[in-house]
């Protein structure tokens, strides 16, 4: 029987990172993260690791970079503003195939948002390739602190097994909340030396390693993307995660994910206990997106409400994905119980706009 | 043919850690002449089998890494010195260094290099200073002369829109964390033989665990400076060397 503790979200990010092998955490201060790089300047230097305080996000994604290159295992954690001065960097991650992890710990933007609320508002920055050049990158959606452990050891596998950034997200509410925790490892298949990692060529055999750009290294640019579609046809055939709660014979499907999901799962029982089938699909993975899956229970009810907050980012997701008439409606940010920094979207909230969509 | 080469002693030969890369460099550039002493440096100090190079965006770029037979990653746009850290921190045995251009490291990566600097990294930057953006087409670089033309300050750099010229290796030795910084170029042999000297003393405070170590080169760029290669010998002389001096500005065998 593994340890059990009791840990905020932001917690669980760094024990599921140190768990995974990481000894190496470059991070900048940012609301409502910080407790992860706090942790971590306590915790690495004492197995051995480092942590670096960097000048500002942009100097944190690059000492990734460059870590990741090194061949070791890597992250840097941060919120929505801090996350769009690492896109630069991560497009430069994806470019070269630098394995790397990057947690954003979503508040509400644009701009400077606010540190202190909530907010679900990075939805299409984290999964339609955030900096330039239209690549992908692996992003994890985990709604519980639990499953933030967890999921952060599979970030650091998915991000050597492809060769790519894997971006997991929380926000506010995950990353504050306190939850019990197994302290588990999880088991993964072996993976593949990292003979292309700098580390000087004397222990190479002599045989240097460069990374020049895709423009070098792939003989053109267009070559590397005709890889990396292979490769994202790869991911999107095996690394689809997703969750349904009461699916089977629901009659209207809430597509929700993170701590919007957890609201809405609440709001699955609130409704079953009220006569309403109400049922719940949670993406895990948000890119690779659950298309199929949802396509296929949609085909199957009468209604799709998405919840999410945010002004409605998901939702473009979900109707690309149903290929049928359903009705796919959305209850957002606007359906928070008020618009101060604590407002949250309660489970009879859903409740509500479950009967107003029904036409009672 | 034979009878007319005359009795020519071999003084000098290939570097071993030049690769075979024909090279990309413009006639007259220095940026191969640097690449070579690199590679001679490099290889005088043992190091070859340790060295990780890091090349910021400008004709460094490509350049640097396909020349020199080290491990090498090229860099995005001022960001070297950053990824540099992580690479020394993770390899602490590696000898780790940059090489960047005005632009890249004067410019857009200023930030990045000073802070480098103030957490006293153990690395060393090769600054290459031609005073323009050679690989966009010779549009003004910080480095700039004042009265200088380039293709966007086709009038001469104005000190009123464009402020002055930056003096880097002055600028890194007031800094705590550094322990070398020096200027010299290559425009002549004598030069080129105290500029293997600095480069030597440069990777050496490396080796010995000292801090940031930094080493400029005032070189030459025909097309950005719209001179032919002989010509720009003399510009350097007459007009770069009044701006930037040659010397050592620091060089401390211990950090405060």
């Amino acid at each position: 029987m593994s340890d059990r503790i009791f840990v905020s979200g932001n917690n669980a990010v760094a024990r599921g990172a140190i768990q995974a092998g990481c000894k190496y955490f470059f991070g900048y201060p940012i609301t409502p993260q910080s407790e992860i790089p706090e942790y971590m300047s306590r915790e690495l230097p004492k197995i051995g690791g480092v942590f670096v305080q960097s000048e500002s996000e942009s100097g944190s994604i690059y000492m990734v970079y460059g870590g990741g290159l090194a061949g070791e295992r890597i992250m840097t954690s941060t919120s929505s503003p801090g996350f769009s001065l690492m896109a630069e960097g991560i497009s430069y991650l994806a470019e070269t195939e630098i394995p790397a992890v990057i947690v954003n710990v979503m508040r509400m933007g644009p701009g400077i948002g606010t540190g202190g609320q909530g907010g679900q508002t990075d939805y299409l920055q984290v999964t339609k390739g955030c900096g330039h050049g239209g690549y992908r990158a692996i992003v994890l959606a985990p709604a519980s602190c639990q499953e933030i452990f967890d999921l952060m050891q599979v970030a650091f596998f998915l991000a050597d097994k492809y060769r790519t950034p894997v971006l997991l997200v929380t926000d506010f509410i995950l990353g504050q909340m306190d939850e019990p925790i197994e302290l588990r490892t999880l088991e993964f298949e072996p993976l593949p030396k990292k003979d292309w990692a700098l580390t000087g060529k004397e222990k190479r055999g002599g045989n240097r390693a460069a990374h020049i750009a895709a423009f070098f290294t792939y003989g053109g640019v267009v070559n590397y993307h005709m890889k990396q579609i292979e490769k994202y046809k790869e991911i999107k055939k095996a690394e689809v995660r997703y969750e349904t709660y009461m699916a089977e014979d629901c009659d209207l499907l809430i597509v929700a994910y993170g701590s919007s999901a957890r609201i809405a799962r609440g709001a699955v029982d609130m409704g079953r206990n009220k006569g309403l089938k109400l049922g719940l699909l949670r993406p895990i993975t948000l890119w690779p997106f659950p298309a199929e899956q949802i396509s296929q229970l949609s085909s199957k009810v009468q209604k799709v409400l998405v919840v999410e907050d945010s002004q409605g980012q998901l939702i473009e997701d979900v109707e690309a994905s149903i290929k049928t008439s359903v009705p796919v409606h959305l209850l957002g940010m606007w359906a928070r119980h008020n618009t101060g920094g604590g407002g949250i979207i309660h489970p009879e909230r859903i409740i509500e706009e479950v009967e107003k969509i029904n036409g009672k | 043919m034979e009878n007319n080469v005359p009795d020519l002693k071999k003084i000098t030969g290939r570097p071993k850690l030049r690769t075979d890369f024909p090279g990309m460099y413009c006639p007259g550039c220095h940026y191969g002449i640097i690449a070579r002493l690199l590679c001679e440096v490099i290889e005088e100090l043992g190091i070859e089998g340790k060295a990780i190079g890091l090349a910021g965006v400008g004709c460094s770029f490509g350049g640097m890494p396909l020349t020199i037979d080290v491990d090498w990653t090229s860099c995005p746009h001022g960001r070297a010195p950053a990824m540099a850290t992580a690479i020394k921190r993770i390899h602490p045995d590696a000898t780790v260094f940059t090489v960047q251009g005005d632009g890249d490291l004067g410019a857009i990566g200023l930030g990045c290099f000073m802070n480098a600097l103030g957490r006293g990294e153990n690395l060393t930057t090769v600054f290459l200073n031609n005073a323009v953006y050679g690989t966009t087409g010779g549009q003004m670089a910080p480095t700039t002369l004042l009265g200088m033309k380039t293709t966007t300050t086709p009038l001469g750099r104005e000190l009123k829109t464009s402020g002055y010229p930056l003096h880097i290796p002055e600028l890194a030795a007031t800094m705590k964390g550094v322990s070398y910084s020096a200027r010299c170029t290559v425009h002549t042999p004598a030069n080129f033989q105290k500029a293997r000297k600095a480069l030597k003393i440069a990777f050496q405070k490396q080796l010995n665990g000292i801090g940031y170590s930094l080493v400029e080169f005032v070189s030459a760029c025909p097309p950005g400076w719209g001179l032919n290669p002989l010509d720009c010998l003399d510009f350097i002389s007459e007009k770069m060397l009044k701006e930037y001096p040659l010397g050592e500005f620091k060089n401390v065998d211990s950090l405060d």
